[in-house]
């Protein structure tokens, strides 16, 4: 019939084409989410077929040798991000939450727009920026590398991160809670930190492990900041070694077992990170995610 | 608001609340000294970057911006060669990670069932939480080998002929860098275009599938123009984020002075050549540098401020909390 009757004939040759339209881009999106998705597994994989084979006690327990002499291992490294990034939360978190209750409680006016703002562009400054500032803030007044600097820039970093978390989850908790706590004489601040920031701090606890996963991999601020160590040291005042960092150094040196150890180093941060950001999804469901 | 119409009441009525007003007082001094603190910080990051950078700003003067000509050795500075370096690789990773983000968005929104879209979703996320170093790492010993003796000699034979293409592919060099980036920034664009296109509302979409449009007829109609502004405001975001990116691109990009030629060239972004070369820069050099990562904080400003007005924009004037 079809050839008997020439629009009809058209109209089926245009609808083939719709359809075959339709059915290459349905192809293109199928294909560009399976694009999308391997080149995690790529880096998982070579995560684990390159660093397993490095992993020893060793690694976690010795410092490094002399370059070019095999063995040894990054036990500075491990213990120096530990204390940065904990002496960083530590100057961070309360600075950060300060902010955020700031924003949620009086920041419904000009001056909370401009604080926002702020915030914004904060969390925009490229993180080797934020170690050139404190690099000239901190590094040439005190005339050396130190462990302190390298915290505060990674505070700078994730203050942005938990204010606006804190603020978001702070300004979830229902009027009505507020409103009860008022109507029983409680003042303004009891009634923020003893029922707002009490019902708010599982969000804020996201918030605050979202932005420690986020400082555990940044090598970046602390390069001209804490700038690295050869040897193990709990000194905050000196240079101190950090994992990121030895990562970035045994990347682009010479040794094969600085390879082999840098994607040892790799392996287990990337671990560590995965489980907080796994924790804290399974345990506070999917609405904040890790995003650098 | 309920709590300042609170206060306000309160205030009428000092007699009953004068107790309650230092604990009040020293709460709102707190809470408000932590946003003085942050708001301290951005200005203390501009002036203490342009006090660091001033010999340099007086020494090279305006050409500094656009000479392509930097030589420490002879004190001659100009980062024009840098913002080309940063300018090809963040456009590249751009336009590829929205293309990307978009069909993957479109994929999660409009075709997949929630329980594949739920897992693609946070696995395209989870991309965001690997630290920079490692994505380098993963580049150089990875995806450059990979490059070196498989990608880049089948582009060269068959594309040579094509402008910019006839190098000779090395572990390290622009491409690299451009294809680094655009993983790494893939996750952001998506979370925010996926959000966008999810809220072009069903009545729309409803209305042309009615009237006999294909799906893919559909989300050209109407998913794509809805969400249009939103998805700029997602690649702008994205853009800032591979301006800014670091590491990895110093790890991939193989470190040049020179302006690239091909896209296999060695190169140097502006955040690339200060991670490189700060260590070891002294005087002018280091001023010089500093004046690098000032010019970096403006560009990345600019365009933050662009990608968060986009954003606001489409969301009706209302504040989402887009991370990054």
């Amino acid at each position: 019939m079809a050839q008997n009757n020439p629009l009809l004939a058209r109209t089926q040759g245009l609808y083939r084409r719709r359809k075959l339209v339709d059915r290459l881009m349905t192809a293109a999106m199928i294909g560009a989410a399976l694009a999308a998705v391997i080149p995690l597994f790529l880096i998982l994989f070579y995560l684990l077929k390159e660093g397993l084979p490095g992993l020893s006690l060793d690694l976690i327990t010795q410092e490094p040798n002399r370059p070019g002499r095999e063995g040894g291992g990054v036990h500075n490294a491990l213990i120096g991000s530990l204390i940065m990034v904990s002496m960083a939360l530590a100057i961070g978190v309360p600075v950060a939450i300060g902010c955020g209750i700031f924003l949620s409680e009086f920041g419904q006016n000009r001056l909370g727009g401009y604080v926002r703002f702020v915030i914004e562009v904060m969390a925009g400054i490229p993180s080797i920026t934020v170690g050139l500032f404190v690099y000239g803030l901190v590094v040439v007044n005190q005339g050396h590398f130190s462990a302190i600097a390298g915290s505060l820039a990674l505070a700078i970093i994730l203050v942005p991160i938990i204010a606006r978390i804190t603020e978001e989850m702070m300004l979830l908790v229902p009027r009505s809670v507020r409103e009860a706590s008022y109507a029983l004489g409680a003042p303004r601040w009891r009634t923020v930190l003893r029922i707002v920031f009490p019902t708010a701090l599982p969000g804020v606890l996201t918030g605050i492990m979202l932005a420690l996963s986020r400082i555990c991999g940044e090598a970046a601020p602390l390069l001209f900041t804490a700038l690295g160590n050869q040897f193990y040291t709990t000194d905050i005042t000196a240079p101190m070694d950090s994992l990121p960092r030895r990562i970035y150094l045994y990347a682009t040196g010479p040794y094969d077992y600085w390879h082999e150890q840098a994607w040892a180093m790799s392996l287990i941060l990337v671990t560590v990170i995965l489980v907080i950001s796994l924790s804290v999804r399974a345990l506070f469901g999917s609405r904040v995610t890790v995003r650098q | 608001m309920a709590i300042g119409t609170a206060g306000r009441r309160a205030k009428e009525r000092p007699s009953l609340n004068n107790r309650l007003k230092p604990g009040d007082w020293l709460f709102n001094a707190l809470t408000g000294a932590g946003a003085a603190v942050v708001i301290l910080v951005i200005i203390g990051v501009f002036y203490e970057l342009a006090h660091e950078a001033w010999p340099s700003i007086t020494a090279n003067g305006a050409s500094f911006v656009w000479s392509t000509d930097w030589n420490p050795s002879q004190n001659v500075y100009g980062v024009g060669a840098f913002i080309i370096g940063t300018m090809i690789t963040s456009i590249f990773a751009l336009i590829f990670a929205t293309i990307i983000a978009v069909l993957v968005s479109l994929f999660l929104v409009e075709i997949a069932p929630s329980y594949i879209a739920r897992p693609v979703s946070y696995l395209v996320e989870l991309l965001a939480a690997i630290p920079s170093v490692v994505y380098g790492l993963w580049g150089i010993f990875v995806m450059g080998v990979f490059i070196r003796d498989h990608f880049g000699p089948v582009v060269v034979d068959y594309f040579s002929w094509v402008p910019f293409f006839d190098g000779t592919p090395l572990i390290t060099g622009l491409f690299s860098a451009c294809l680094i980036l655009t993983i790494m920034i893939l996750p952001t664009v998506m979370a925010v275009s996926r959000d966008v296109i999810a809220a072009v509302p069903r009545s729309q979409r409803e209305g042309v599938l009615a009237l006999g449009a294909t799906r893919w007829e559909m989300i050209r109609m109407t998913v794509l123009p809805y969400a249009r502004s939103g998805v700029l405001g997602a690649s702008i975001l994205g853009l800032a984020r591979a301006v800014g990116e670091t590491l990895a691109v110093t790890l991939v990009i193989g470190n040049s002075v020179k302006v690239p030629d091909n896209i296999f060239a060695p190169a140097y972004t502006m955040a690339s050549v200060i991670a490189n070369q700060f260590p070891e820069a002294t005087d002018l050099h280091r001023s010089a540098l500093i004046e690098v990562a000032l010019i970096l904080l403006l560009i990345t400003f600019v365009i933050n401020v662009i990608a968060r007005l986009l954003v606001w924009k489409v969301t009706g004037g209302q504040r989402v909390v887009v991370q990054e």
